[in-house]
């Protein structure tokens, strides 16, 4: 299944990317995404344990199964406002 | 009104957009940049938002406040991209019968998007940048 991958902020400046499109085995989980990304990008690990995910614009649970067409995004902590 | 925007915000709209004759009281909220963070002066400050999901949480945000205090009232617009020292960030406006209600739900509106809209911050100082993604 293909789905679109975005990132932001911190964790953008690590992978080196806003935006990936990607090819992905069946049932694989939010989760399951992340820690690809974590096992590529070592210092991502830093964010394993304050990142969110979020699938089609809402926070999710990592064990959430993806499917295709999802966008999905990695959220570090958060810091708006002023 | 609920949106995200590239440029200098201002304040009037928002609360022409809560002003109804049944609001008694509209407060306002407006964040503003700090010269001074965590030890350091700032050179200024990047903002960067997942637009999209940032509209929705903060659309979430109203839909709470509704709930809580019956208040349909409420503008919020947060600015992203390069933001100097001492230029607005973001802005709130909340209308509602009497005061009470008008501020508790505007400290609310506030404290709220800081935790759930995905919105960062970077700042940049002299010799330095880092993304601020430490709750407080």
């Amino acid at each position: 299944m293909k789905v679109k991958t975005k990132f932001f902020a911190a964790i953008k400046d690590i992978i080196g990317t806003p935006e990936v499109e990607l090819e992905l085995p069946d049932g694989i989980t939010a989760g399951d995404l992340f820690q690809r990304y974590c096992q590529q990008h070592t210092p991502l690990s830093r964010y394993a344990n304050n990142t969110m995910i979020s699938v089609n614009l809402e926070f999710v649970p990592p064990e959430t199964r993806l499917h295709e067409g999802d966008e999905i995004a990695f959220i570090p902590p958060v810091s708006g406002g002023y | 009104m609920i949106d995200i925007i590239d440029t200098d915000i201002a304040l009037e709209p928002l609360v022409q957009d809560v002003r109804k004759n049944s609001n008694g009281a509209v407060v306002t909220f407006l964040g503003v940049v700090r010269g001074f963070s965590r030890g350091r002066n700032v050179l200024f400050l990047e903002y960067e938002a997942y637009r999209e999901m940032a509209v929705r949480k903060m659309q979430q945000v109203a839909d709470e406040v509704r709930e809580k205090w019956t208040i349909d009232d409420i503008a919020m617009v947060h600015r992203v991209g390069h933001l100097e020292v001492g230029e607005r960030s973001v802005a709130i406006a909340v209308g509602a019968p009497h005061r009470k209600a008008a501020f508790e739900a505007c400290e609310y509106a506030i404290d709220r998007l800081k935790e759930i809209v995905p919105i960062w911050k970077k700042e940049v100082w002299e010799g330095g940048e880092a993304w601020i993604d430490d709750r407080p």
